[in-house]
């Protein structure tokens, strides 16, 4: 998925067709886009907001409010760290701050060489394995600080 | 032999429901040998998909296709000792097991009929291994009635639900009882929402029934914003079509012909099983127009949560569903009269509706002799945190802390000691060890200061800090409050800055008693349960941990080692042989080594306390102050 073939337009024609223009799906909408453009470009923001008939500061809203929703272009691979209760009590503030060292980045951040984003999320719902990174839609449990530079290297 | 029946078209009556699973049932023989992994996000994660490859690639290598079936499942539960394999009828259960592991299974199991040992389940602190799947002792205490079903069914395969009995509550709803027969039934079964506020169902849906208006709303609730829990997740990935009789049922009870499934976009199986779901229920009659020839109609469409925990409000939630952001109101008018588009809704979570197809199948009467006095049924619990057994159980009301933690669970992890379960949720509270005889149901958690929520249960251990949890919940909701109400919004704020301060060391005497007034304030005042529950997680530590609120204000001191400001990492020489593990691990060079089997040397002026010391040292050298 490279994000200069595709173009906005036909993104988000083709999303809020499969929807029916139907503004009541504006969620569902802002992440199919999402999925597509691995964020919302403000050009799309605009689109959606004609399409959709609604006003624009609507549809940033929302896109603000959410919080899957990125405004900002993300890295080629995404890590994102459990800071869930269950996580969080088997040490995922430790595997946080191992992350960030070995990224240089912050939680929120993306790379300046656009390959990595890192966010944190609170629970993916895989709690019995906690702590727990998902890399790249791909779930890594028991997650301890010593196992966090084979997570990062298994990106290429 | 994975049971594809030729019929798939529309299925016109009741009557051809039956045929088809008779046809079913005959296909799958009496005695049925089948393989089944679990696929679950845990076992996934473990490499499940990989392992159901490997088992599908030998069997057709040794052609065994007509002895043994494959099924990949949902998730049994048993998450911890994943990816987990269970061989049916006899229900062997083999635990952590890879792809080098099928040659033996297929040979040794499925040919000889002879147990593979190193793959069972070993109990704790022996060398006894356990054989079948209902002896090891995390599932015997367990209840499975809702959750069942998850372990013998592919989510995928609508004939699989129908083999086991699925459809017969909604055919025996839709064909012989009336509406309100329905849902004074499930009134009478006493079901309580699942989800949090633990509100009769069937009230709910005697008040949206009787509602003024016409068109009327169901609306399943998969967000599960409650950060430590998954079973809502696990249903509806595990048996989607289940979820959709119930909710069936329900919109038939209460007169709707539309309904929503709001999932959280943070579970993509659970979203895709779902709409699969809905596409093969419509295909053959059991969803949609006309369901079975009955007359009745009810369409579903899926609604994707953008990972807001306020969206767990029903308010919120509902403007969610609408498209507008999830900004909760107050509910002077309910929403079983004014709910989705200002239309008499109702709202169950998943579990609860999972609970309706049992109810109607085997009656109130049935359902409410399981349980306690007010909080019937089952209830599943996500047993998570520092305990052995980790994963979903599901268990009757009224059965007591310690049996789920011990029994179940296993006990705590590396032998620790037992400090605090917390249960409910960021609007739950953490329970000591004096209460672990205290019987869980809905109304017992409340009297002890905490709640049973969507079930959440998070087991914490000597080395966590309950002042650190207080913060963590609080920081939690601050950033998950909509900032509409003020109590929520500086409350939270100022709760937080003080739970900070006394974490890093500066706590002032009259901070606790600050926190009390705070609490009462968000309790009373905020708009709605975010804000009101957030008291919950603060007071229950302040009641139960005391202590350590003080020493860390007074003493200046976090007695779990938790705390970073008010910690050191120090070597024990004693135990130090000098493996210089924690010197690769340091990531700024703070230990050095100053010869060869040596204890090494800790320098406190670089140690940033990532701890990343403490967790490689295997000989308990670096101890935390
Ligand atoms: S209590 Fe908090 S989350 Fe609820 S409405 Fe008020 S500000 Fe929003
Ligand atoms: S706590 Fe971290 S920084 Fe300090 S000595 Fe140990 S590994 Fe090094
Ligand atoms: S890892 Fe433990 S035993 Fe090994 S050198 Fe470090 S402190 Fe000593
Ligand atoms: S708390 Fe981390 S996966 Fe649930
Ligand atoms: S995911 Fe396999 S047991 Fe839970």
């Amino acid at each position: 998925m490279t994000l200069e073939t595709k173009s906005p337009a036909a993104v988000v024609n083709n999303v809020l067709a499969k929807y029916e223009r139907d503004a009541s799906m504006l969620v569902g909408i802002l992440q199919d886009i999402q999925v597509e453009m691995n964020y919302l470009p403000k050009e799309c923001l605009v689109m959606v907001s004609e399409g959709l008939d609604i006003p624009l500061t609507r549809v940033y809203s929302v896109a603000t409010f959410f919080k899957a929703f990125s405004l900002k272009p993300r890295g080629r691979h995404s890590v994102q760290c459990c800071m869930g209760t269950a996580c969080h009590v088997r040490g995922a503030e430790k595997v946080l701050d191992k992350l960030q060292t070995e990224m240089c980045l912050c939680a929120g951040e993306t790379s300046a060489d656009m390959k990595f984003t890192l966010e944190t999320v609170n629970c993916v719902g895989a709690c019995a394995l906690g702590p727990v990174v998902v890399v790249d839609g791909e779930y890594v449990g028991q997650v301890t600080t010593d196992k966090v530079k084979s997570i990062l290297e298994s990106c290429k | 032999m994975a049971v594809q029946t030729t019929k798939q078209g529309r299925l016109n009556s009741a009557a051809e429901l039956e045929t088809l699973r008779q046809e079913i049932k005959s296909a799958t023989g009496e005695n049925p040998r089948l393989i089944t992994i679990c696929c679950g996000t845990g076992c996934l994660a473990y490499g499940g998909a990989k392992l159901a490859q490997a088992f599908r690639d030998e069997i057709e290598t040794r052609g065994l296709q007509d002895k043994v079936g494959v099924k990949t499942t949902g998730c049994h539960g048993f998450c911890e000792r994943g990816p987990l394999v269970v061989i049916r009828p006899e229900n062997i259960l083999y635990q952590r097991v890879k792809p080098e592991d099928v040659g033996d299974v297929i040979s040794d199991t499925i040919e000889q009929g002879k147990v593979v040992e190193r793959l069972l389940y070993t109990l704790p602190g022996t060398k006894e291994r356990v054989t079948y799947e209902h002896d090891v002792p995390f599932y015997k205490k367990q209840m499975r009635l809702v959750f069942g079903a998850n372990g013998y069914i592919d989510p995928t395969l609508i004939e699989d639900y129908i083999g086991v009995g699925g459809y017969t509550a909604m055919v025996k709803a839709l064909f012989s009882m009336t509406p309100d027969e329905v849902v004074s039934e499930v009134k009478r079964s006493g079901l309580r929402g699942r989800g949090g506020g633990g509100f009769s169902a069937g009230a709910k849906w005697e008040s949206t029934r009787e509602a003024h208006g016409g068109l009327k709303y169901l609306i399943c609730n998969c967000d599960e914003g409650d950060p430590g829990a998954f079973m809502d997740r696990s249903l509806m990935e595990g048996n989607p079509f289940g979820i959709l009789e119930g909710m069936v049922i329900a919109a038939y009870a209460i007169g709707c012909h539309e309904g929503y499934i709001y999932i959280r976009h943070e579970y993509p199986v659970a979203v895709k099983h779902a709409e699969m779901a809905i596409a093969k229920a419509e295909a053959m009659g059991l969803l949609g127009d006309n369901i079975l020839g009955s007359g009745f109609s009810f369409k579903i469409k899926i609604n994707r949560g953008g990972g807001a925990f306020v969206c767990g409000e029903s308010t919120a939630l509902m403007a969610s569903v609408e498209g507008r952001i999830g900004e909760p109101r107050a509910k002077y008018i309910h929403t079983s009269e004014k709910g989705l588009w200002d239309r008499p809704t109702v709202l169950n979570n998943v579990e609860t509706l999972a609970n309706v197809p049992l109810i109607i199948n085997r009656g109130a009467q049935w359902y409410s002799s399981i349980g306690t006095a007010n909080s019937k049924g089952t209830k599943i619990f996500s047993l998570v945190g520092k305990v052995n057994n980790t994963g979903l159980i599901e268990v009757p009301m009224g059965i007591t802390l310690r049996e789920i933690i011990y029994d179940i669970g296993g006990g705590i992890l590396k032998n620790k000691k037992f400090k605090a379960v917390q249960t409910g949720g960021p609007s739950g509270g953490c329970l000591p060890a004096e209460m672990l005889d205290l019987a869980v149901d809905f109304d017992e958690l409340s009297r002890a200061g905490s709640m049973m929520g969507s079930g959440a249960m998070i087991v914490m251990d000597e080395d966590n800090c309950m002042v650190d949890i207080a913060r963590y919940f609080v920081s939690f909701l601050e950033g998950e409050s909509c900032g509409k109400c003020v109590p929520c919004r500086e409350g939270l704020k100022r709760m937080n800055q003080i739970l900070e301060r006394i974490t890093n060391g500066n706590g002032r005497d009259g901070d606790i008693e600050l926190l009390e007034d705070l609490s009462e304030t968000l309790t009373w005042g905020a708009l709605c349960g975010l804000g009101g529950g957030a008291a919950n997680p603060v007071m229950s530590t302040i009641r139960y941990f005391r202590d350590e609120y003080e020493a860390h204000i007074k003493e200046k001191r976090c007695p779990a080692g938790v705390c970073k400001p008010l910690i050191t990492y120090n070597i024990v020489e004693a135990n130090c042989p000098g493996c210089n593990l924690c010197i690769k691990a340091c990531p700024v060079n703070a230990i050095t080594s100053p010869g060869k089997k040596m204890p090494v040397i800790l320098d406190q002026s670089k140690c940033t306390k990532c701890g990343a010391c403490y967790d490689v040292c295997r000989l308990n050298a670096v101890e935390v102050r």
